[in-house]
């Protein structure tokens, strides 16, 4: 018996014990009809041949192991970043379990959200009763200050017109008559979580600015000197939209951070749990008509949305996820341009301080091969930096990104020698990267935890940077954007390639060797 | 730990004021439908006094899930051997990908699939133009890359029933085509239904319609002997499919299937041919269980493997189906694992005497894990299920006390307040509930997924259990909350 009461063993250790090992033997041969070793092994040599990544690459109905994800999570992810706002996703209810189990696997935060629970009667009657019913509920239970409408595929498929049935529910007083509730489509077939956050940010600026779906005059801009921010949809909100604040502050930059959602996924633990805290005041979205600028930190985030800011007259800046140092660089360029104030001497310093850490470690990096994936802005910002620190980008993989984003990853290759080599996936998923971690091996991979099964196929090792990341606890706190946000994840990639040396040379007397002491 | 009348009677005005309370928030209409499923248990009565299975009110924040939630994420996914078809929208096979934990062995890929997500991503012309022809393609290219794979099922997300897809006719079409391979149309539409629990209903009868009786007249993979069982309704989270079998083993019980945790197909189709269905989730599996009784004969009982009164009761219960061997050896088994047992349990109740848990779980852990607590001297003072019917409240009057706080389908408001106002030591819930009362200084468990811990059924799992338990309570952070400034 392994297990005793002295040291108890868990699921790590209890598994490899001698009773077990011949119990899973024992049913496989008996019971499981499973293939013969061999032929396992045959077929697990197979997959990593070039023959079958050409197989591979020849699908086209089948999807495996995707790293996106639909629309109304990046919905929620927006509608939490307003002041004391109830995301309220209109369709099946168990939507709205996954996202808020989604987010709280990755942030380690609560995630509060409601569904219109929509079930059979409403897919054959439509689901404008769910709303009404529904919205009343809310606003009596969670006290909101705004509700945030999105859609699950259901609703979409079967048509409810949201604005139409907002304007019922009012009417039937399920909530007052002038009570901001923001509306957005967001059909799970059409794009991904990005799009999801992208409408919906559309839906709430479009609400604000342009009367309010009707129940208040649109309104008129009178241009100031304040800058509008969008993030995107981001994993490293927490510790991003912090870092962006503390930025503009240095800068003394007047901003208004459009779906601030960095404390509602980070509320202290002192004996009270606040459903709602910070966000976007609402007054403060409205008055962000009148800026002179907006600038989204990932294009592919806020395509639509920077699209409708433009109808206003304001001019708009979008970044591909800036990180390193040229994006940073990049990045306070604008914001110095856009607000007249010059970049501080503080964030030169830091900028220094950067570039000295990179100076100091390059040399692990320099010529190590890269595979990376995720959303396509995150990709985009992460090749960048990867280039400026000698690296060599080998495979890059959006499963949501298109031509567009294909195009402009081609164009910062070709800006570097280091990107010579490099392939670009748009809208390929996880198992074909499998194939190419197979035939064109590299060092290192950077992804969200779903690569650690890449890890464990190809030996690959695995950053984890992106999103989700589940199985690594508060990264989301730590900034990857500005100088400083760009030195967590030079620390991030040195930690790996470290660990690696040590793995490859801590047996002793065999391979030892090269064991050092420094680095 | 029985309390005295006068401190029951107490108990009970005391819940049944907090429903009054947090009825006061809703609408009047809302108000009354809620009420029918928060009420205090009476001594004595068949069930919980609460209704269950009703449809979820629209903007509570349920923490219910759905059918596809029922049938891919539950059931049919951790089906080992075979490719599930997250058929539709990206989302719901993204977000159940890998997050329950059902361990497996084999080579993810290659002869297994448990921890992939494989979806037809369904597109705008998908929806407009219809997905068969999708699927059908979709099934080929999951023969040429997945030759190993001994099946597939067609998991149904949403639109599929909006559109009128034939998921069926594929299904059929596409078997025929690879020489009568099991392919599993499952219309688990996430709108169906109330909760997961149809989602289980409708996965169960896939298996009948098209496991069983396409197995019909297929010939036995093995002898049978008189002591074939089948464990059903256990998905292995953390192993504990696995720290059940041990014992059934152990006492000369031959397990010659597993459902589904670690499951084949090739198990699914033998299991008929079992001597004893032995049930451990029966809120998920009593209908195949059902099915098997009536078509094949095959009796089932209901066992619980959480903690040691209940494993003791029920090895017995199993090993009374049996002869005199049998039994001989279950009580071999309950003498070998006891001192075990004994050590743990000095361990640990000295420092678990007397805590109070409030529980809110899915369709069976709310009943099924008190035994547990309560061998480490814990009480449960609360107790609730998300997709519970009213079967399994009324089972659930075997395991609670006089006025305990019974509640259906709660809402996170109404958990929030009745945490607040009792006060329990421990929370046991999901992934959505743990960050509030952690924040609210109040230990908590995760009882859906073990906390990333586990096992937890059988003896090796109750050692790990009373272990986390004491790890909850028993951390030095909750004596942080509060500042001292």
């Amino acid at each position: 018996m392994v297990q005793n009461a002295e040291n108890v063993v868990d699921h790590f250790q209890l598994f490899r014990g001698p009773e077990y090992r011949e119990m899973f033997k024992n049913k496989r041969d008996k019971f499981e009809n499973g293939t013969p070793e061999e032929e396992v092994n045959r077929v697990a040599e197979w997959t990593k041949t070039v023959e079958y990544q050409e197989k591979n690459f020849a699908r086209e109905a089948l999807t495996v192991n995707p790293a996106k994800a639909c629309q109304p999570l990046g919905a929620v992810f927006a509608a939490v970043g307003f002041e004391g706002t109830l995301p309220f996703v209109h369709g099946s209810q168990g939507c709205v379990a996954y996202y808020r189990s989604h987010f709280s696997r990755h942030f380690k935060e609560p995630t509060s959200a409601v569904s219109s629970s929509m079930t059979e009667d409403a897919a054959v009657f439509g689901g404008l009763t769910n709303m009404v019913d529904g919205l009343a509920n809310a606003y009596n239970m969670y006290k909101p200050k705004m509700i945030a409408v999105s859609t699950t595929c259901m609703a979409e498929v079967i048509g409810d017109d949201l604005n139409a049935f907002i304007k019922t529910s009012r009417e039937k007083g399920s909530i007052p008559q002038d009570y901001d509730v923001t509306f957005a489509h967001t059909p799970a077939f059409v794009g991904s979580h990005i799009t999801g956050y992208d409408n919906t940010m559309k839906g709430v600026v479009e609400y604000f600015w342009g009367g309010k779906a009707g129940l208040a005059p649109k309104l008129e801009r009178t241009p100031n000197n304040s800058i509008n921010f969008f993030g995107g949809f981001d994993g490293y909100t927490v510790g991003n939209l912090r870092e962006i604040k503390r930025i503009f502050d240095l800068i003394g930059a007047e901003y208004t951070i459009i779906g601030d959602n960095s404390d509602v996924w980070d509320t202290p633990a002192d004996g009270e749990f606040r459903m709602y805290d910070g966000g976007t005041k609402l007054e403060d979205v409205a008055k962000a008509v009148n800026a002179k600028a907006t600038i989204s930190m990932q294009e592919f985030s806020t395509e639509k949305t920077l699209d409708y800011i433009k109808t206003w007259g304001q001019e708009t800046v979008a970044l591909n996820h800036p990180l390193g140092v040229a994006g940073t660089d990049k990045f306070l360029q604008e914001v110095s341009r856009l607000t007249g104030k010059p970049i501080p001497d503080a964030l030169k310093k830091e900028r220094g301080r950067l570039v000295d850490a990179i100076a100091d470690s390059h040399n692990h990096i320099h010529g190590k091969k890269f595979a990376i994936y995720g959303d396509p802005d995150l990709c985009l910002g992460l090749a960048a930096f990867l280039l400026e620190l000698g690296a060599e980008p080998t495979t890059i993989l959006s499963t949501n990104g298109g031509k567009t984003w294909e195009k402009k990853v081609r164009e910062l290759l070709a800006s570097s020698p280091f990107g010579k080599d490099c392939e670009v996936y748009a809208g390929k998923d996880l198992w074909h990267l499998r194939s190419l971690l197979f035939t064109r091996p590299v060092d290192f991979l950077i992804g969200n935890t779903y690569g650690k099964y890449l890890e464990r196929d190809t030996g690959t090792p695995l950053i984890r940077i992106g999103f989700p990341i589940f199985d690594r606890h508060h990264l989301h706190r730590y900034p990857v954007w500005g100088y400083q946000g760009a030195l967590n994840v030079l620390v991030w990639i040195l930690d790996k390639v470290f660990s690696e040396m040590d793995a490859h040379s801590n047996v002793a007397g065999k391979t030892d060797i090269s064991y050092d002491i420094i680095r | 730990m029985s309390l005295g009348l006068a401190e029951t009677e107490d108990l009970k005005a005391r819940n049944k004021a907090l429903v009054e309370e947090v009825l006061k928030v809703y609408p009047d209409k809302t108000a009354k439908r809620r009420a029918k499923h928060l009420g205090v248990y009476q001594d004595g009565k068949p069930d919980c006094g609460v209704k269950s299975n009703i449809k979820s009110i629209p903007g509570v924040m349920t923490i219910r899930g759905c059918a596809y939630a029922g049938s891919k994420g539950v059931v049919w996914g951790p089906i080992k051997d075979m490719v599930h078809i997250s058929h539709g929208p990206v989302g719901c096979g993204q977000y159940s990908w890998g997050s329950r934990r059902n361990y497996y062995v084999g080579t993810t890929g290659i002869d297994s699939f448990g921890t992939m997500q494989f979806t037809s991503d369904f597109q705008e012309n998908d929806i407009v133009f219809g997905g068969d022809k999708k699927l059908a393609k979709l099934m080929d290219e999951v023969q040429e890359l997945f030759p190993l794979n001994k099946g597939l099922s067609v998991q149904s997300e949403c639109p599929i029933g909006l559109i009128g897809d034939d998921i069926e006719a594929v299904s059929k079409k596409k078997s025929k085509e690879y020489g009568g391979k099991p392919i599993v149309p499952v219309r688990c539409e996430g709108f169906r239904g109330v909760s997961q629990s149809l989602g289980h209903h409708i996965a169960n009868d896939a298996v009948r319609d098209w496991v069983f009786d396409k197995a019909e007249g297929k010939p036995a993979r093995f002898d049978a002997t008189e002591y074939d069982i089948a464990i059903l309704a256990d998905y292995n989270i953390g192993g504990d499919a696995w720290a059940s079998r041990i014992l059934l083993e152990e006492m000369g019980l031959r397990v010659v299937a597993q459902w589904s945790g670690d499951g084949t197909i090739a198990e699914l189709e033998a299991t008929p041919r079992a001597k004893l269905n032995v049930l451990h989730c029966y809120r998920s599996m009593n209908y195949v269980a059902r099915h098997m009784e009536e078509k094949y004969g095959v009796p089932w009982v209901e066992y619980n493997f959480f903690g040691p009164t209940k494993i003791v009761e029920s090895l017995r219960k199993i090993a009374a189906q049996f002869d005199d061997k049998i039994k001989e050896n279950a009580e071999k088994v309950i003498a070998k694992y006891q001192p075990l047992m004994d050590a743990v349990i000095a361990k640990y109740r000295p420092r678990l005497e007397g805590k109070k848990v409030m529980l809110y779980v899915g369709g069976l852990r709310p009943r099924h894990v008190i035994g547990a607590y309560e061998d480490l001297g814990m009480e449960v003072v609360g107790t609730g299920y998300e997709f519970a019917h009213n079967d399994d409240y009324q089972r659930t009057t075997h395991y609670i006390k006089d006025g305990t706080l019974v509640y259906d389908d709660v809402t996170a408001y109404e958990l929030e307040k009745f945490v607040e106002a009792i006060k329990p030591d421990l929370v046991g819930s999901g992934i959505k509930e743990k960050y509030v009362f952690q924040k609210m200084g109040i230990p908590f468990r995760q009882m859906h997924s073990w906390d990333y811990s586990g096992p937890y059924h059988g003896y090796d799992g109750f050692a790990i259990f009373a272990r986390d338990m004491d790890m909850a309570i028993n951390s030095p952070v909750w004596n942080l909350t509060k500042a001292p400034f």
